[in-house]
């Protein structure tokens, strides 16, 4: 088990022939994920690799693929409209990798997506990986190992680290998932865990939140309220200065609230195991265990 | 991307927002001559991008145009929380009986725009949210279908009990909204929002904030941009398409990914060590950006070590390595530096770096505990 993703998972990629698309659609059929087509308006009936059916249009690959997932690697201006496209077309879930999307075109798309009863990750998210199943988006597939860990996090590369450090430890991860460090996202936290929590393979979640907005502190009392496996969590900024955007447009203190201290409170008065460093999660997690 | 009040109020009054007059001086004899033309009385009033202008003495009443002269004299090239005032906005002065607060921020949790808006007005709003919440009414917009007349006046009806003001007030929120939307704002505010002793409704104040990552689609924004307003190596790097954020600190830090960014500069500072800033050099390889980013942090005297830590997934390893041996081949380092490289590539990577002198780790932690030894020891006195 697992979740969102597994070996069955049938995915296109919108923008498969664009430069990003094209090289991580190769890592991900090297990874073993079932790419079953491809978008590029005006490519419709080309291959891609000579393997890779293309369409004009996501109606179009979902009809021929019966494709139920989406990742979509198109230019920021174009994103909203694709990750639209893909909910409109039937697709189940959808993944835009995309970083640099306007906040306020995705005001208007996540209702959208939300009516058409898909599910959104990201955008400006790293993807997620099951290991050794299937992997949607940039994870390095190398630095994985499957496992019991679920891995939850709003950075790409500290993610990597994260996974990295547990893999060396010999702790393997059930799904890593980045949901991105955008203000407006379509999968949270929250929504992560409560799958983790359902999910039987997943015996505990490492968390890697950093400042800005009350997504942890929320997430933490979900924790409270509901979960009975342990969560161990991370603040990436606790150095930063307030009022200034650390790279993430969502990850800028405003006022007093969204700093480091208040989320690491909120995971202590949640129960929750707390990591200074990514290379704590290693023993946090092993204790509770 | 911030933007001066009175750009803010030159999109506000293209979209209807009734705002007193008023232009922008450069100089002392600029404002003269703007108050000259406005005549009565007027208000000089500091641009910089921050909160205090007033408190700070950067915002006074003129009576004369002599008078108005004197005081931009004495506001432009004064510092406020730390930046220059190198113009000041020359506006009409109103008389007040009321003042109120209407704004639209970004909402992460509803995922929508929400209008706050309070008859507490003139002051700092987050003071009458955290000691009178009750004055404030939130109302989240579905932005698929905009803020409606009878939403506008529901807030409106908040504000004032004047059926004419009321509606005044109404059409300022609907012409907000309108602006907030067309240039892709993340937040927009007019505080205060007064009514005069005759009856009229005004906007005295504005403050907008535009989403960087829309200005691609707004080529008549980026002119707003006042590189004066920023630290000068936070706009080099900008226009080296890197992430850059000066700190106060003496560990040089140059990262990929915001996250690791940021928590690299957190573990600098579990060691005992300062970071001197944030930069994310991005997810592309490009061998210039690790070029620009060694020269934007060597030319800050305060670094006394650079410490590289990247994690190659998209990046790759190699062509940091690259750009780390063609930038100090240029420009030889005089202070150390201590590397970490681990993901694609990583075996090419540490055989570049052995062939031209530099060792590297691929331990995160080993590396920033070398990198803060080397800056407590070269750096300020023990």
């Amino acid at each position: 088990m697992s979740i969102f993703i597994d070996k069955g998972t049938t995915v296109i990629v919108q923008g498969i022939t664009g430069r990003d698309g094209s090289f991580h659609t190769k890592q991900m059929i090297e990874y073993g994920t079932k790419i079953v087509g491809g978008v590029t308006p005006g490519k419709g009936g080309q291959t891609f690799e000579g393997t890779v059916p293309v369409f004009n249009t996501v109606h179009e690959a979902v009809k021929a693929t019966n494709a139920n997932t989406s990742v979509i690697y198109v230019p920021p201006m174009y994103a909203a409209d694709a990750i639209m496209e893909a909910a409109d077309a039937g697709i189940r879930f959808i993944v835009a990798i995309t970083e640099g999307v306007p906040v306020n075109d995705m005001t208007r798309v996540y209702p959208f997506v939300k009516e058409k009863g898909a599910r959104l990750l990201g955008p400006n998210c790293p993807g997620l990986i099951t290991p050794g199943q299937s992997k949607v988006g940039i994870i390095p597939g190398r630095i994985c190992m499957p496992g019991n860990i679920g891995v939850v996090s709003r950075s790409g590369t500290l993610t990597y680290e994260v996974v990295y450090q547990l893999t060396r430890a010999g702790m393997g991860q059930s799904t890593c998932v980045g949901i991105g460090g955008d203000p407006i996202n379509g999968t949270n936290f929250i929504d992560c865990l409560s799958a983790f929590e359902a999910d039987p393979q997943t015996k505990a979640i490492a968390m890697m939140g950093e400042i800005g907005g009350t997504d942890e502190q929320e997430a933490a009392e979900y924790v409270r309220k509901r979960m009975k496996k342990p969560v161990v969590g991370f603040i990436a900024g606790q150095t930063a200065p307030p009022g200034r955007r650390m790279g993430h447009a969502g990850a800028i203190i405003s006022g007093s609230a969204g700093t480091a201290a208040e989320k690491l409170e909120a995971f202590e008065k949640a129960g929750m195991g707390i990591a200074l460093r990514p290379i704590e999660f290693v023993e946090q997690l092993r204790a509770r265990m | 991307m911030n933007i001066h009040e009175f750009q803010a109020k030159e999109l506000l009054r293209a979209e209807g927002v009734p705002i007193p007059p008023g232009e922008v001086a450069t100089t002392a004899e600029q404002a003269e001559m703007i108050a000259k033309k406005i005549g009565g009385m007027v208000v000089v009033k500091a641009q910089v991008h921050t909160g205090g202008r007033g408190k700070a003495g950067g915002v006074k009443l003129a009576k004369t145009a002599a008078e108005a002269k004197e005081i931009a004299q004495k506001i432009l090239g004064m510092r406020i929380n730390g930046l220059t005032v190198h113009q000041v906005l020359v506006t009409a002065a109103a008389d007040i009986a009321t003042e109120a607060y209407i704004g639209i921020i970004l909402d992460r949790a509803s995922r929508k725009p929400v209008f706050m808006v309070s008859p507490a007005g003139g002051i700092d709003i987050e003071e009458v949210a955290a000691k009178t919440p009750e004055k404030i009414m939130k109302l989240p917009i579905d932005t698929r279908y905009g803020l409606q007349p009878y939403q506008a006046s529901e807030l409106g009806f908040f504000l004032f009990d004047d059926v004419k003001q009321v509606r005044a007030a109404s059409k300022i929120m609907m012409a907000l909204y309108q602006a907030f939307m067309k240039y892709d704002a993340s937040l927009a505010e007019i505080n205060p929002l007064v009514v005069t002793p005759t009856g009229e409704v005004l906007a005295l104040d504005a403050k907008m904030s535009i989403d960087d990552n829309a200005l691609d689609r707004h080529p008549e924004l980026v002119t707003l941009r006042d590189e004066t307003a920023e630290e000068p190596s936070e706009v080099d790097a900008r226009n080296s398409n890197l992430t850059f954020i000066k700190l106060d600190g003496n560990v040089g830090c140059v990262v990929n990914g915001a996250g690791l960014a940021m928590a690299t500069m957190d573990l600098v500072k579990y060691y005992g060590g300062e970071p001197a800033n944030f930069l994310d050099i991005g997810g592309s390889s490009n061998p210039e950006k690790v070029v620009n980013a060694l020269r934007i942090i060597t030319d800050d005297p305060s670094v006394k070590v650079i410490l590289f830590n990247i994690f190659g997934g998209i990046t790759r390893t190699d062509d940091v390595a690259n750009g780390i041996v063609t930038a100090t081949k240029a420009n030889p380092l005089k202070i150390p530096i201590v590397i970490r490289l681990t993901g694609t590539n990583e075996e090419i990577a540490m055989k570049i770096l052995q062939e031209n002198g530099f060792s590297a780790s691929s331990d995160m932690d080993d590396a920033v505990q070398k990198a803060v030894a080397l800056a407590t020891k070269g750096g300020k006195a023990a």
